[in-house]
């Protein structure tokens, strides 16, 4: 029950684009097309989980024994980038198939804050889902981690169908690009405050 | 001779406010534009933490970058730009707990502030200490006045006060400081910018 909780919460309620403005950039300048959006979602997905699992392990077992927490900062950017550079040179190797359709996007994430975001966020705030407040252990990170990148996936998908819809319309001039895009997120995040309350 | 060289300086203080602002023309920093504008006072909080870290860290890598490796030079600058943050970090948390605590995420996730980085790329690492302070100082204030003047808006708005001072009693549109607000309101600004900065 709570697992399910957690999964709802992250895509619907606290969507991590349009609730919490995370990965705010390549949300805005990957989203032109569907294809180019839901390969940037999926390098994402696979790049938040694996790295809250790593950060996760690093927190508990290494920087909070040691009493280093205030190192969390650089020591989880600089896993996060080496994590991007691993996964480049390992999916090169084991899929190059996935890796042409991934191509530009990998490097691009270690720059996305949506990746630091949540691996900071899993280690130093209290959830409170179905009872009292605690820290998510790792079976639960992991579950965050996952819905919260599948929720990304969502907004994104949805966002990029809509843009390609706009750019078969007449925008006032001052309007095209970014503004009149930023006026239909804000739409967009309108219809997801609608989820808030079911948890 | 003398008066063109601070003119050049100047400017490098200068443009980031119209001509090169971070938020309007360069759209960079989006994250924490969006999420910390809640208020006049949020959004300037943030603008000027942001400040410190780029002129800090600006400083910082014009004087090393002549020996750091072309192949790891952007994990050494975002290691100096991460030491700088978690220096913030202590700052704010000795003599600014209130404000630390409502920018929360948002202050460690300087580290991944494309202005932080793209300035370091673009300009600290090719001029002088002083040249790339003025240019951190430059950008900074840009992004601050952005900030401020979105959240001066969201707050009018969302709760009928401006910086903390209650000028229209009752509630306001809610809508405003929450996330749809953020986006409308930077959506429309940038059309007003594009109006008269840019005459289109």
């Amino acid at each position: 029950m709570e697992i399910l909780l957690i999964i709802v919460s992250a895509i619907f309620v606290n969507n991590i684009v349009l609730a919490q403005f995370l990965g705010i950039c390549p949300f805005l300048g990957v989203s032109n097309k569907l294809s180019t959006a839901s390969g940037m979602s999926a390098a994402v997905c696979f790049v938040i989980t694996l790295a809250t699992i790593v950060t996760y392990l690093l927190n508990n077992f290494l920087l909070v024994p040691l009493g280093l927490e205030f190192l969390q900062t650089i020591s989880f950017i600089l896993v996060i980038a080496a994590l991007v550079q691993m996964v480049e040179i390992v999916l090169k190797k084991v899929s190059p198939s996935l890796y042409q359709a991934l191509g530009i996007f990998l490097p691009l994430i270690t720059t996305n804050c949506a990746v630091l975001g949540v691996a900071i966020t899993v280690v130093t705030k209290e959830f409170t889902f179905g009872g009292e407040a605690h820290m998510l252990n790792l079976g639960e990170s992991v579950v965050y981690a996952l819905a919260t990148s599948v929720g990304y996936g969502l907004a994104m998908v949805l966002f990029s169908g809509m843009r390609e819809q706009l750019a078969l319309n007449d925008v006032p001039k001052a309007f095209k690009g970014v503004p009149i895009a930023l006026v239909t997120v804000s739409i967009l995040a309108m219809a997801f405050m609608g989820f808030s309350g079911i948890v | 001779m003398k008066e063109d060289k601070i003119m050049t300086k100047l400017q490098l203080i200068t443009k980031g406010l119209i001509k090169d602002n971070p938020t309007f023309v360069l759209l960079l920093g989006m994250c924490p534009t969006l999420a910390t504008t809640t208020s006049a006072v949020n959004g300037l909080s943030m603008g000027l933490a942001t400040l410190f870290v780029l002129v800090l860290s600006n400083m910082a890598i014009s004087a090393i970058a002549p020996a750091v490796p072309d192949k790891v030079h952007i994990p050494v600058y975002i290691v100096v730009i991460a030491t700088f943050v978690t220096v913030l970090q202590f700052l704010m948390q000795a003599f600014t707990p209130g404000i630390y605590a409502t920018l929360g995420l948002f202050i460690p996730l300087i580290v991944v502030n494309c202005i932080v980085l793209g300035r370091a790329e673009a300009f600290a690492n090719k001029n002088g200490i002083f040249d790339s302070a003025l240019d951190g100082i430059g950008v900074g204030l840009g992004f601050t006045c952005s900030l401020t003047v979105i959240g001066l808006v969201r707050e009018i708005l969302g709760s009928g006060s401006a910086f903390s001072f209650k000028f229209i009693p009752g509630d306001g549109i809610l809508a405003f400081v929450m996330a749809p607000g953020a986006f409308l309101v930077l959506g429309y600004l940038m059309v007003l910018f594009n109006k008269i900065a840019k005459k289109q």
